[in-house]
């Protein structure tokens, strides 16, 4: 998908052809990935499609099978520790020791990956409205992932590896989440968030790289991503149209009495609008295409 | 108590393996050691010099009990396996109650099945239903097997009641260390605890005078010894157990109802905002100090009570014929020394045992999940496993040498040499470490090579065990004997100091570490 091929130095994660099987499963087939200095990428996919596998890969946590991976320059496999200094990582499922408090694992993994700093530990605790203080066992799912989000983010380091890190988060803390990766991407950070989640990426990610069944399907921005897809349309005229049936790009229509349905090729836009502007348009809604609609192409077989 | 049926098939699916295999090899064991004792004692006179030695030696009493009739193979066969093997039976169930009510809530697995038509004691009764069952199983395979290889079937009946109820009583006491702490490990431990008190208090009981003395009828385990099997059947015995258990299974269920999924009895209490753990090492000590306070404790009041006996050793020993036993023997001090020997060896098995839990927890830190988020730091692998690895190594030499220092405290005190016994069975304590460390680096092998066996190092440590007791008897080859760590380990005080076979057990101890070490750090991250 990538029509510039950036240089060398300027992909934080640059992952080619990896193979990771796990007793009798197929876990990466293949996939490549690339990342760019300063981007928010947004790694799409179902549950089981390799997600956390190639996180997890990506942090020397599992060996690759067969093919290439550089993270920030490094071998993941072989400079973990090294390599570990400058990201952080917060895991899909958050599991805390049981009788440790919340702002002691925050302040461990900080120390661990190399200092974190306290006055941005204080400001996130607040944000996130987490009680430090309280029992590993006695945090819910959202807040152990706060835990990790907190440790993660007050950390000073140059990428930060996200797998679904709001899955257990209600909106609001959803919301000051996205605020703090804005800002990382302002300050020139690189994030890479995988997600289910669509609303999640289309609201903060540069890139998208969507996954299945381990290997990357598309990549790319989300106007890149768009173009392979259709708008939808919806709208009310004066008198029923005609023709628009043969308006090639139009998929999809249904006209029921006054009212006008239809899924568009982009480029078709422009005769289709015409041709309801002739109609007498009373009303008009159109939406751009969301990542549901690309993942249902992506994921449902047998589709165009 | 909706759902308890359910859950007993759920259990059972889960133990399938495990729990037929301990129940044979425990009634095997019994079989093989009864055909193998048969044959050793062809008249009645060895029979009856044999059990008179044992009875006359308070090292072999305080460790297995008395041959209560001198004249019954049964008793004489079995003496290794009434008080002993009830402790086998009694860890068994220990483990069984725990894994499937508190490990369970633990792991959150019980959130997910409470959530059905399951009512809130359900996991409850059906592990007690599980542990009780299979306890009942064992006794009734332990009496056929008595009886099929020729002993009185009274007898075998009454034997395989004692196993039977040994193992309800300590299910009923897992189901309770269940609901009082809030981690399985913790509730494993505290019932384990219960074990090896209940087995210091009829050690002690049964040298006293009295036949038994008062703490026998206070343990669990001396209840299955005054049963007395093949010598004499006292049946009305049996209601020690069966009150015991009538009292410690509605004290689980109320336990249960008065305290909400997930938390243990005491309340969570808030902890530090701000952490003062600075690195990984300072993380295993803080996840592990609980444990390693709690034998350190235990050894010291297991070694004050063991060294306080020791003097009496010699008393036991009125008639003629058995002072010039005592001569053969090197004399007082020498069986004394045999029998300070025999305790130290003891301990050395215990604190094998922690070897193994402070080892095996790199594991539990890994299926967890805790260890995924500290190796994405700038810790290394080696790193992390060192910080418990050392821990446990550090662990066991600290609770040995303070459980050497108590024996030797204590039994110095009783003859008046407190400093020279102390400086010895300080000594003698050392002497052991370095076969518990053989079991943290077998731990350790299992953890880098098979991940998910590490649990198997009990198994090992039990079979090492055994072979010590069991391998003379069976008459098993050498080499095979030679396999476990304990039969290396020099017989102190009194004994000589093998610095070769020490040497071996250190080297063995490294190469395992070694093995296990390399393997980790080249192996996938597993949950």
């Amino acid at each position: 998908m990538d029509s510039v091929s950036p240089a060398d130095e300027d992909l934080v994660v640059d992952v080619e052809q990896l193979v990771k099987n796990f007793d009798h499963t197929n876990a990466l087939d293949g996939l490549d990935l690339r990342v760019r200095r300063g981007e928010v990428h947004a790694f799409l996919g179902p549950n089981g499609s390799g997600k956390t596998t190639t996180l997890r890969l990506l942090l020397g946590l599992l060996r690759a099978d067969s093919g290439s991976m550089r993270v920030l320059g490094m071998d993941p496999w072989h400079d973990a520790a090294t390599l570990h200094r400058r990201l952080a990582y917060v895991p899909g499922d958050v599991s805390l020791w049981p009788n440790l408090s919340g702002g002691e694992v925050i302040d461990l993994l900080g120390r661990l990956r190399g200092g974190l700093d306290p006055t941005r530990r204080d400001a996130l605790i607040d944000r996130f409205d987490l009680d430090p203080t309280k029992k590993g066992r006695t945090y819910s799912k959202g807040n152990r992932q706060k835990v990790a989000l907190i440790a993660a983010l007050a950390s000073d380091v140059d990428l930060y590896l996200l797998d679904e890190p709001t899955a257990g988060l209600d909106p609001l803390m959803e919301a000051a989440f996205q605020d703090c990766v804005r800002e990382l991407g302002r300050a020139g950070k690189t994030v890479l968030l995988s997600s289910h989640m669509l609303s999640e990426a289309e609201a903060l990610s540069d890139r998208v790289s969507i996954i299945r069944r381990g290997v990357v399907v598309e990549t790319g921005t989300l106007t890149q991503l768009r173009h392979l897809t259709r708008t939808a349309v919806r709208a009310e005229v004066r008198v029923a149209p005609r023709g628009l049936d043969r308006i090639p790009g139009v998929h999809d229509l249904g006209v029921d009495g006054n009212l006008v349905t239809a899924q568009v090729d982009p480029v078709a836009m422009d005769q289709l609008v015409s041709a309801l502007a002739v109609a007498g348009i009373v009303s008009l809604v159109s939406h751009p295409p969301t990542l549901e609609e690309l993942f249902l192409r992506h994921y449902t077989d047998g589709t165009s | 108590m909706n759902g308890t049926g359910a859950l007993v098939r759920l259990a059972l699916r889960r133990d399938r393996v495990l729990l037929p295999a301990w129940v044979l090899g425990l009634s095997l064991m019994v079989v093989f050691s009864v055909s193998a004792t048969k044959d050793l004692y062809p008249t009645k006179q060895s029979l009856v010099s044999a059990a008179e030695t044992i009875n006359a030696t308070a090292a072999l009493v305080a460790m297995y009990g008395k041959v209560y009739d001198p004249t019954s193979v049964g008793a004489l066969s079995l003496i290794k396996l009434t008080a002993f093997g009830a402790a086998l039976v009694a860890i068994l169930f220990v483990f069984v109650a725990v894994r499937h009510t508190r490990s369970e809530e633990e792991a959150g697995r019980l959130e997910l099945v409470s959530a059905g038509v399951v009512g809130r004691a359900a996991p409850l009764s059906a592990a007690l239903v599980v542990g009780m069952g299979a306890s009942l199983v064992l006794g009734a395979l332990t009496t056929i097997g008595l009886g099929l290889v020729g002993l009185p079937w009274v007898g075998a009946v009454s034997f395989g009641l004692g196993w039977a109820l040994s193992g309800v009583v300590f299910t009923a006491i897992g189901g309770v260390t269940a609901q009082i702490t809030t981690s399985g490990r913790a509730a494993i431990g505290l019932g384990m605890a219960a074990v090896g008190v209940s087995y210091a208090m009829r050690a002690v009981g049964d040298l006293a005078s009295g036949d038994p003395g008062w703490l026998s009828w206070l343990s669990p385990i001396g209840w299955s010894q005054q049963i007395r099997p093949f010598a004499g059947d006292r049946w009305w015995v049996v209601a020690l157990p069966v009150v015991a258990t009538a009292a410690l299974v509605p004290l689980a269920f109320t336990l249960r109802s008065h305290r909400d999924l997930g938390s243990g009895l005491l309340p969570d209490r808030p902890g530090p905002a701000r952490g003062g753990i600075t690195g990984v090492s300072g993380l295993a000590w803080r996840l592990q100090r609980g444990m390693f306070f709690a034998w350190v404790v235990g050894a010291v009041l297991m070694g004050l009570v063991l060294g306080s006996i020791a003097h009496n050793v010699t008393g036991l020993l009125t008639s003629p014929g058995m002072r010039k036993y005592i001569v053969l023997l090197g004399g007082e001090q020498g069986l004394t020394d045999a029998f300070l020997a025999a305790e130290v060896g003891i301990l050395g098995a215990l604190v094998a045992a922690y070897a193994v839990t402070a080892t095996a927890r790199l594991r539990f830190e890994e299926s967890e999940g805790h260890a995924e988020l500290l190796l994405a730091t700038a810790t290394t692998r080696t790193r992390w496993a060192a910080s418990h690895f050392v821990l446990a190594l550090f662990g066991v030499a600290v609770i040995m040498l303070v459980a050497g220092a108590a024996i030797g405290f204590s039994h110095g005190l009783a003859v008046h040499d407190v400093g020279r016994q102390t400086y010895r069975l300080v000594g003698a304590a050392a002497a052991q470490v370095p076969a518990a460390w053989v079991m943290a680096g077998i731990v350790m092998v299992l953890f880098g090579w098979v991940p998910r066996w590490v649990a198997g190092a009990w198994g090992v440590l039990v079979a090492f065990i055994v072979l010590g007791e069991f391998g003379p008897l069976w008459q098993l080859p050498q080499w095979v004997l030679d396999l476990s760590p304990f039969e290396h380990s020099p017989t102190l005080p009194g004994g000589a100091v093998g610095a070769s076979q020490l040497g071996l057990l250190l080297t063995a101890a490294a190469l395992l570490a070694v093995a296990g070490f390399a393997r980790w750090s080249t192996r996938d991250l597993e949950a």
